[in-house]
């Protein structure tokens, strides 16, 4: 009996043809010398019953892939005497190579070209009696999908199985002298890795398996990751929140004992502008920076242990019903740091439709940059004892506003993206690899921020205490002109001109924010927090914290989703979207609370 | 020289904790590259370690390489039980 095999790059429509020419009589069976198990079946073809064998996808034959060296090794240890080899029409450029090499084995060998349906469409024209003269074999242009050109191809195969002549001993030579060099090429590889590389074959039952039945356990899983998150942020504000108080005490001394002997000299408005405006503004911010430190390196130590991968596991299966995959997800908490580098990961998703959503929904999780505002105002309206549980609130709002935003765009931004994602093993992070990660993130963080905090902080001073003469901070500055001009829309919010002017520059970087307020209220520290405990309720101080949250991605988010989506159109939905939001939950917020409280 | 092996099935059909060698990968171009990449090629072992909770993906072995993929993409490959 006769043997055809069929040979073709993976996707060429190889199998479907195999399928189509064998009926349903295929088998599975496993070859002696190749690894693997093949489909071969008995047809019918010209009067005599011949047995067609489906080869494994290819790209080269001479490659070194486990499929690529199955179909040598089968070509070398099973007598072959027909070649039929597919391949895919459109893509007939790019597959010639691969005729090619098949050709020089000296085997029979027959072309035939599949999806010719597709390549008609896409205006690809094949000569075949041209190509058949040039390759020195039978070329048929066929469609296996819906069986034209079968009758041809049957045919064809048929009188070039009769033409076949024995496999004689000189083809043979030709045939191993072509593939010798690959041989060679095996055999010495696997006896240097013999010898030299020891490759884990079945790692043992290891700590990492076991850790993963409780992280990845069906019930328990995500509840657990939700536990080790919140006990992250715990450990970040018990570790952070008195260096905070001690730095902050130390500038106030810095300011007393050093700073104001030398400015007094100075005349009153760069007296204003060096210690009210840039030092008050800029120490506000940076008291927060140890707390944005070890936020980071926590962030880095979670990453590096595995843990955000299994995190993408846990969250997939919900993200996918708002158009997500569990990799946004990983990227949302990763935007808990910073929004920057969370909209540049994404570039790991393929699909721009999938990539879009992500960048949609990233900007709106609560940075830490807002979380600063967050810690000034909440410290400062609410009880100790409550004032955790506000903070945990705004985490909830900030995935509500994910979700909602998700759900209202998925359908806007459709994929099918497939998911395949690597689960690395636990690890356990070196001191130096996290340090070294962390460190990275907050170099590349405060030098985003300080940038616009300076700058920030020395504008808001001047808007505040120009024209000259106007009592600073009044309605009569610059500052309080424009805050006057968003009255009308803020308003409605509980939001006064005051924090107005905050909001505008807080969109430039929101650490910006409480820099602001110490300039604009001309004051800082436990004066400045007492000051803002008097001028608003916790109605109004919410309404403010949520228009904050969700208003507006900062400067340098909007300008990497820029980059990202080249697309200017859709860095402006990303700008107007949350503004909307913004406004409309504050507003339902604040007009409900009223109604409620009145 | 041919003996009959076990039917065919899909990688998604497989429980958790049964090992198999993949028969075939039916991915588009793409995707069987990236899916070679990481380890998914005809007579690798391979092994379904659990699946996600709500119809979540599917946590594969291959080798010393753990993978996550979803349904969709472990319909794609065809494995023959061990």
């Amino acid at each position: 009996m006769k043997r055809i095999a069929l040979l073709g790059m993976p996707n060429t429509g190889k199998s479907t043809l195999f399928n189509r020419l064998t009926g349903s009589s295929a088998r599975v069976a496993n070859w002696a010398g190749v690894t693997v198990d093949l489909s071969s079946a008995k047809i019918l073809l010209g009067g005599h019953i011949a047995e067609m064998v489906d080869l494994p996808g290819i790209y080269d034959l001479h490659g070194f892939s486990d499929d690529e060296k199955v179909v040598r090794h089968l070509l070398e240890g099973h007598p072959i005497d027909l070649l039929a080899i597919v391949v895919n029409a459109t893509q007939i450029e790019r597959q010639l190579p691969l005729v090619l090499q098949v050709r020089s084995l000296g085997l029979p060998a027959v072309l035939l070209l599949n999806m010719a349906d597709e390549a008609k469409r896409n205006g690809v024209e094949v000569d075949c009696a041209r190509l058949a003269a040039h390759l020195g074999m039978p070329v048929v242009l066929l469609s296996a999908k819906y069986g034209l050109g079968q009758v041809e191809a049957m045919r064809v195969l048929a009188q070039a199985l009769a033409d076949a002549s024995d496999v004689g001993p000189a083809r043979r030579a030709q045939l191993q002298a072509v593939l010798s060099d690959d041989v060679r090429i095996e055999q010495e590889t696997a006896a240097m890795m013999a010898e030299a590389v020891t490759l884990p074959l079945q790692l043992p039952e290891q700590v990492s398996d076991r850790i993963d039945r409780l992280a990845l356990h069906p019930w328990l899983g995500l509840p657990l990751f939700f536990l080790a998150m919140l006990l992250l942020f715990q450990a970040v504000f018990w570790i952070g929140g008195p260096l905070q108080q001690g730095l902050t005490w130390l500038f106030d001394q810095l300011r007393q004992l050093a700073l104001e002997p030398v400015a007094a000299q100075l005349p009153d408005f760069f007296h204003g502008l060096l210690l009210d405006g840039v030092y008050a503004g800029f120490v506000t911010v940076a008291a927060f920076v140890p707390l944005i430190v070890l936020f980071f390196f926590f962030m880095a130590l979670v990453e590096d242990s595995g843990y955000l991968a299994r995190a993408a596991f846990l969250t997939d299966a919900l993200m996918a019903k708002l158009g997500l995959d569990g990799r946004s997800f990983v990227m949302v908490l990763m935007g808990f740091g910073c929004n920057v580098p969370a909209v540049m990961g994404t570039r790991m998703m393929r699909a721009r439709p999938l990539r879009l959503l992500s960048m949609l929904v990233i900007p709106l999780s609560l940075c830490s940059a807002r979380l600063q505002v967050f810690l000034f105002i909440v410290s400062a309206i609410f009880a100790p004892m409550q004032a955790p549980w506000v903070i945990f609130g705004f985490y909830l709002a900030s995935f509500l506003t994910m979700i909602v935003t998700a759900l209202l765009f998925r359908g806007r931004f459709k994929s099918s993206e497939p998911f395949v994602v690597e689960l690395p093993p636990w690890r356990v992070p070196t001191l130096r690899q996290v340090a070294m990660r962390g460190w990275l993130e907050v170099r590349h963080f405060l030098s985003r921020a300080t940038r616009f905090i300076v700058l920030g902080v020395i504008a808001i001073w001047l808007l505040t205490n120009l024209p000259l003469g106007a009592a600073p901070g009044s309605t009569d500055t610059l500052a309080g002109q424009l805050g006057t001009l968003f009255v009308p829309v803020l308003a409605p919010i509980g939001i006064d001109e005051k924090l107005a002017i905050a909001l505008m520059f807080g969109f430039v970087a929101k650490e910006v924010m409480i820099g602001a307020f110490a300039v604009i209220y001309g004051m800082s520290g436990d004066a400045l927090s007492q000051e803002f405990a008097r001028s608003m309720d916790w109605v109004q101080a919410v309404s403010f914290m949520l228009f904050t949250l969700i208003y507006t991605p900062c400067i340098s988010t909007i300008a990497t989703i820029k980059t990202e989506s080249k697309s200017a159109a859709f860095a402006t939905l990303a700008v107007l979207w949350p503004l909307a939001l913004a406004w409309l939950t504050s507003f339902v917020f604040y007009q409900g609370m009223r109604q409620i409280l009145a | 020289m041919l003996h009959m092996k076990s039917k065919n099935h899909l990688l998604s059909e497989l429980i958790p904790g049964q090992e198999a060698l993949i028969s075939a990968v039916h991915a588009d171009e793409a995707l069987h590259h990236r899916l070679a990449a990481l380890g998914f090629r005809i007579g690798n072992r391979i092994q379904l370690m659990r699946r996600g909770r709500w119809a979540g993906p599917l946590h594969v072995r291959l080798g010393a390489t753990d993978v996550m993929l979803r349904q969709t993409e472990a319909d794609l490959i065809s494995v023959s039980p061990q």
